[in-house]
């Protein structure tokens, strides 16, 4: 009885923390998407060959947690099979999240453009019912910096 | 030290190929963090502290690619990659590999 009081409550927690926490996720990403617009990000692997330019690697990583609820939810899931929406919008804001911090540290560097954008994913195992514990995301890409004008 | 992900430099020729570069840094976490990780379990949310972690540990596998490059006399490397393997329960890989150039 007291077992089940605890998962319920912990159920309840999750749910509401965690559908906080995503809402506040995406307000703020949705939010600096918006301001780093000026800097896109490319998959192209050749920069066009005209003026001689500053590079530098920049990157961006998050780990990011799924919670018990979702958890839960994807648990039921895989009995039938399909979709799981629990875990796409984990791994949608955790790619945002680290392109977007890659962009932070391109415009630190005062570039204007990202090239060879690559994203890379790992899930942090926690052991427990060989479960997705959270998920790491890294982006990295070589961002162009334009020699400053002397006037 | 010039590290990037592109093959060719804007403005600039390589003379010289030195072959692949790497530098790997295996990290455990350490328990304080994977209390506060089990809390995030139930909440949902980043985990700021294995980010840290990663991002170090990432840092330092980049800092003995570099090392391993200056030693073959290279100014530059190219076509930089990173991969992450975890290689028990609680120790992940992180690892870097590019190729070492000379750029004029």
């Amino acid at each position: 009885m007291i077992d089940l009081i605890i998962f319920l409550a912990l159920l309840a927690l999750g749910y509401g923390f965690g559908r906080y926490a995503e809402l506040k996720h995406y307000r703020s990403i949705i939010q600096r998407e918006k301001e780093l617009r000026d800097i896109p990000a490319v998959a192209t692997k050749f920069p066009p060959l005209t003026k001689a330019v500053d590079v530098a690697l920049v990157s961006g990583s998050v780990v990011i947690s799924v919670d018990y609820f979702k958890r839960f939810v994807a648990g039921l899931r895989n009995l039938i099979g399909g979709r799981v929406t629990a875990y796409e919008s984990l791994l949608d804001r955790a790619r945002r999240e680290a392109i977007l911090r890659m962009k932070e540290e391109a415009r630190a560097f005062g570039g204007h453009i990202i090239f060879n954008i690559k994203l890379e994913t790992s899930s942090i195992h926690k052991g427990r019912k060989n479960g997705v514990g959270a998920v790491e995301v890294m982006a990295y890409g070589t961002v162009l910096i334009k020699p400053r004008k002397i006037s | 030290m010039l590290v990037t992900n592109i093959e060719i430099i804007p403005g600039k020729r390589i003379t010289k190929h030195l072959g692949l570069v790497q530098g790997s840094s295996v990290r455990a976490k350490h328990l304080g963090r994977d209390i506060m990780a089990g809390l995030k379990n139930i909440f949902g949310g980043e985990l700021k502290g294995y980010t840290e972690l990663l991002q170090e540990s990432r840092e330092e596998a980049m800092e003995r690619m570099i090392q391993q490059a200056e030693a073959v006399g290279a100014n530059a490397v190219l076509n930089v990659r990173f991969s992450t393997s975890s290689v028990a329960a609680g120790a992940a890989e992180l690892f870097a590999y590019g190729t070492a150039v000379v750029l004029e």
